[in-house]
């Protein structure tokens, strides 16, 4: 059963994401973005991290592509159509990062990766929980969460100051 | 039940997308929108490991990523207005004072 939502959400994936590289127009692409970030939140759902799906839709699709949206019809962009003229040495490592992936690909096809990995471990009742990792949040990594609030302060702030047209 | 192969398969096909998109287009936006793609395809590999050994802490990894994400696209657009302000263009090609 599985296996049937988990193909085609990943299809869905892969096509969108590829449809955020190639479209000319950025607002397409912005959209396609918002597509691939649903598809990847219905396969957080299928893993059981029901809290993670939840975050990818209110904080990525929500909250980052508005923010997006917002840029991309403030600064009225135009598709540029020299986009994807050739430049040759980024080229060339594009297709050495695609030998690569495909070398990854091969290891973790053939190299009996999933018997290594064995059957998944028993899931939990409270698996994906807000509660379980809520409570892991704030006992194990409450020195990460405290410096991502400052993190996040700062980002805001920063936001304001470079966004200013004049400081005084 | 899917084997865990298979989600680091999409994992790494969406993170190469990501590299294709930074390295090949010179619109400013979609090579942030490509940096997002690679940030979400980290986050499923992470989640899917998470699922396979029944811990909780890469879940807690992937929430670290999207705090860093949405900081990382507020600055980041904020600093593409401060530029276009300057030089009305989003090609990257034609940023280059801080080129070496």
């Amino acid at each position: 059963m599985e296996q049937f939502i988990f193909y085609p959400l990943s299809l869905v994936c892969i096509v969108f994401a590829i449809g955020v590289i190639v479209n000319t127009s950025p607002i397409s692409s912005a959209i396609s973005l918002i597509g691939m970030m649903l598809g990847l939140a219905g396969l957080f759902v299928l893993l059981n991290a029901h809290l993670m799906a939840i975050l990818q839709v209110l904080v990525y699709a929500g909250a980052i592509m508005v923010l997006f949206m917002f840029v991309i019809m403030l600064l009225n962009l135009k598709g540029d159509d020299e986009d994807w003229k050739s430049r040759g040495k980024n080229i060339l490592l594009a297709s050495l990062s695609g030998v690569f992936v495909i070398t990854l690909l091969i290891k973790i096809i053939g190299d009996g990766f999933d018997s290594a990995v064995g059957k998944p471990a028993a899931l939990s009742e409270t698996f994906g929980t807000t509660a379980a990792v809520g409570e892991l949040l704030f006992t194990d990594f409450v020195l990460p969460f405290e410096v991502a609030s400052i993190l996040l302060l700062v980002a805001m702030i920063g936001a304001v100051v470079l966004a200013k047209t004049k400081l005084n | 039940m899917v084997p865990l192969s298979h989600y680091l398969i999409v994992s790494s096909i969406l993170f190469f997308i990501g590299v294709l998109g930074v390295l090949l287009r010179r619109n400013v936006i979609v090579v942030f929108m490509s940096v997002e793609i690679m940030l979400n395809a980290v986050n499923l590999s992470l989640i899917g490991f998470d699922r396979y050994l029944n811990q909780h802490d890469g879940q807690v990894f992937s929430f670290m990523v999207m705090a860093v994400a949405a900081a990382e696209v507020s600055v980041g657009l904020a600093i593409i207005i401060s530029i276009f302000r300057k030089k009305p263009t989003i090609n990257l090609d034609e940023f280059n004072l801080m080129k070496w």
